[in-house]
């Protein structure tokens, strides 16, 4: 098990102060100005080193990210852009980092900021963190007033951080959707190229991270590259939050080494599965968009990207969704459906009608009020959504249907034979009169 | 995709309040010269707190205007994103329960069913008497906490429907409801416990969810409920943020710095000296504070009807120990300490002034000589 000392988050759960003084005793703000001292090459080298992938659910490497932005600053000022729209079904782990320790978000955008030239950092915080937001304002007002950050601040590199926020859109967790709404226009994602790097925030070189990317970043550069990418498994190095929701016995959101098989996981930190490991029926590993795993696929899981994704599956957020035997499996994929109808931004017509019809067959399936030759007929219009619009929206919302086809294809068509043989066979014409 | 429409009822005009344009201005500073468009979502969002928890369109135009953006491009705004209320809501509460799948797997339709018998048979209806509506909303982002409601700006999480039906029942009687879980655990803590972080070495303590009288949008706007979210004392309390109160965020519009009431005010050994120090460094209508109790001896302030341990903890922590310093309040102090702590009146209600007076003359009330008598179980320990 991953060791207290090993942890990067070490007040997730808010038993310690979260403002400066306890982020301080907690080893946050040491030697930072050591940090920055060391340059932006070698910043980006340990980044890169460390093996961290973009914790925002699609996994990229976030040294090589960083080091997309433009070598110079030309007459466009650079962007930082902190993704804290977390809106993903099932993940709810940047709330506890902006509640309970936002302090490392807060050095993290200091440092990501100076080893990408940006004077700036915009926190896009989804609108319903209300009381997240106040709490990740005023870690930043006590770092202001500690001239952590701001103007002339002890650390030598000029910089302001601005909280912005949504007001319920999970389409602005995309990255290009996030910069049109900062812009204050409605979300809707733009085509890519031109990449944010080059064209972004206010038509300024920008990158977009997601708040546990950027919060790890401290730790990693105080404690070196090796350290972590010493945990977890080649490609799959270090610690992740974890966020487990739904029939285990005690959910949570716990810090854990990549590559924790799924077992350990849940029987550790939460107690198990409801009724025992037997009980499981299915887990969605990563999130709500991606493909679910039946109870056969769980025994030997590790819980990491390229493991999952071996699985047709993906670790996306790491926000674990299980559920035990007593689920409609097919409702809860059909809820899952009804979420992106409600959520697509319109912009794209395979998404904007392919998500409202996918719903509707899914609950008639839940119903088993439909024809075995709709499953394949359902199965090919996920295909023709996904790749075939301009966010990964329309793949989300395929994804968790595909999955749901692929493994639990029987327990669809035996939701069908009962309800064929239980509907009531029409009326007998009257007989014609005699 | 949602259709949303306007209401077919509107008012004749809104205009946002001086506080509130002035926090207006503040929010459009923060962003470069000419991105002024930028602050739609935060003015839009005041806008609809003022005006009791929904958007009518002529606050569209109001923000349009000061924004200097077409009517077209707010109204845009105003419909895409769905906190954006287009109808009445609730005069005391819009009760937004989330119904995604992990929720729904841990009993969210139980919570709806409560809405339905409670509030109103179908979503955005408002209740018999006005106070309540509700809606199903799409994850709020609190999956381990399932099943959880949001009401203004607090979440309630781990709701059971008793819970939930005894919350509606405190929000409607005008009694105090905690935030955060309602089955005891800390926060997204396993519930039994935390398996992690035993061993982290750190001696400060973190802050609970307080209590707070739920009543309307506007009110959840202007006073922060505690001095930190869901929580109590912890740190700071908020200043320069987006969501908290008007009248603070004024002028720069970046973050200013924070006031920390508690440890900036007076020292103990020269109280006058450092209490005008205090009074010229932080906020306006902050009372004498001390960093610690005179002489190392707080006085017992429970003995003040109305004043329980919890308060009196909270009370320690923004730097009162002494009936003189409550006895001293004027207006303005009750007023600040009322903001600080959220206790809407109750210092007024249960003059607390004139029971602390009393007691810092030696004298004894009606209800200290009970505490003495060890008669009242809030006041003890």
């Amino acid at each position: 098990m991953l060791k207290d000392q090993d942890r990067i988050f070490t007040n997730v759960y808010g038993l310690h102060d979260w403002g400066l003084k306890g982020a301080m005793q907690r080893g946050q703000w040491d030697g930072t100005k050591a940090i920055l001292e060391k340059g932006r090459d070698w910043i980006i080298e340990q980044m890169k080193a460390s093996g961290l992938r973009g914790r925002g659910g699609a996994g990229f490497p976030t040294g090589l990210k960083w080091s997309f932005m433009p070598k110079e600053v030309g007459e466009r000022p650079h962007y930082l852009v902190v993704n804290a729209d977390e809106s993903e079904p099932g993940t709810c782990k940047d709330r506890e980092i902006l509640r309970h320790d936002p302090h490392h978000l807060v050095e993290g955008c200091l440092i990501a900021g100076f080893a990408m030239r940006a004077h700036t950092a915009f926190i896009y915080v989804r609108g319903e963190f209300i009381r997240e937001r106040e709490r990740l304002q005023a870690a930043i007002d006590q770092a202001y007033e500690a001239k952590l950050i701001g103007k002339n601040n002890k650390n030598g590199w000029d910089f302001d951080i601005i909280v912005h926020h949504g007001a319920g859109a999970y389409i602005c967790g995309e990255e290009t959707a996030l910069l049109e709404s900062l812009e204050g226009k409605k979300g809707q994602p733009r085509l890519k190229p031109p990449f944010p790097a080059n064209v972004g925030l206010y038509g300024c070189p920008s990158t977009v991270n997601n708040v546990e990317s950027i919060a790890v970043a401290p730790t990693i550069l105080r404690r070196g590259a090796s350290w972590f990418s010493g945990l977890g498994k080649p490609n799959n190095t270090g610690t992740k939050l974890f966020a487990i929701s739904g029939h285990v016995e005690r959910p949570c959101v716990v810090e854990e080494e990549m590559g924790i098989p799924f077992r350990e996981l849940v029987e550790r930190h939460c107690g198990g599965i409801r009724g025992g490991w037997d009980n499981l029926k299915a887990i969605i590993p990563g999130g709500s968009s991606v493909p679910l795993l039946p109870a056969s696929e769980c025994d030997e899981l590790d819980m990491d990207f390229d493991t999952l994704r071996g699985k047709q599956s993906g670790l996306g957020t790491a926000a674990v969704i299980v559920m035990d035997k007593s689920t409609d499996v097919i409702k809860a994929i059909a809820r899952i459906a009804y979420f992106y109808k409600h959520e697509s931004c319109g912009q794209c017509t395979p998404c904007r009608e392919g998500t409202g019809w996918m719903w509707r067959v899914m609950e008639r399936m839940a119903r088993g009020e439909a024809q075995k030759s709709e499953i394949d007929t359902l199965f090919n219009v996920t295909k023709q959504v996904e790749g075939h619009t301009i966010c990964a929206l329309g793949d989300a919302a395929a994804w968790p249907i595909q999955g749901l086809i692929r493994h639990f294809r029987p327990e669809i068509e035996q939701r069908i034979d009962e309800f064929t043989r239980n509907a009531k066979p029409a009326e007998a014409p009257l007989a014609a009169a005699e | 995709m949602t259709v949303r429409r306007l209401h077919p009822e509107q008012p004749a005009d809104f205009a946002l309040t001086p506080e509130n344009l002035e926090w207006a201005n503040a929010q459009i500073a923060k962003y470069p010269e000419g991105r002024q468009a930028s602050a739609v979502i935060p003015i839009l969002w005041r806008a609809q707190e003022q005006h009791d928890g929904w958007l009518p369109e002529p606050a569209i135009r109001c923000v349009a205007d000061l924004l200097g953006m077409p009517y077209i491009r707010v109204l845009e705004v105003a419909t895409f994103y769905t906190m954006f209320q287009l109808s009445p809501v609730g005069k005391k509460a819009h009760v937004q329960v989330c119904g995604t799948t992990p929720c729904m797997l841990r009993g969210s339709d139980g919570l709806i069913a409560v809405c339905k018998k409670k509030i109103a048979a179908h979503a955005h209806d408002l209740s018999q008497d006005g106070n309540f509506s509700w809606e199903e909303v799409e994850c709020l982002g609190a999956c381990s906490n399932a099943p959880m409601v949001q009401i203004w700006k607090d979440t309630y999480e781990d709701l059971t429907p008793e819970d939930f039906e005894k919350l509606l029942d405190d929000i409607a009687a005008g009694k105090d409801v905690v935030p955060g879980p309602a089955n005891g655990r800390r926060f997204a803590a396993p519930l039994e416990g935390a398996t992690t972080l035993g061993e982290i070495k750190d001696d400060t303590k973190g802050a609970d969810p307080l209590p707070h009288v739920v009543n309307g949008a506007e009110a959840a706007s202007r006073v922060f409920a505690g001095a930190s979210i869901n929580g109590g004392p912890g740190g700071a309390p908020m200043n320069g943020g987006v969501g908290s109160r008007p009248a603070k965020a004024v002028s720069s519009g970046k973050a200013e710095p924070v006031s920390k009431p508690a440890a900036k005010a007076a020292s103990a050994k020269t109280p006058s000296k450092a209490a005008a120090k205090a009074a010229a460094e932080t906020e306006e209508g902050q009372p004498e504070l001390l960093k610690a109790p005179r002489g190392g001896k707080a006085d017992d302030l429970k003995k003040i009807k109305g004043l329980g341990s919890k308060i009196e903890g909270m009370l320690n922590d923004l730097g009162v120990f002494h009936f003189d310093q409550i006895a001293s309040w004027g207006d303005v102090e009750k007023n600040w300490i009322d903001g600080k702590l959220t206790f809407r009146g109750r210092i007024e209600r249960e003059n607390w002034v004139e029971q602390a007076k009393a007691l810092a003359a030696g004298e004894e009330t009606e209800f200290s000589k009970r505490v003495e008598a060890g008669d009242v179980p809030t006041s003890k320990g």
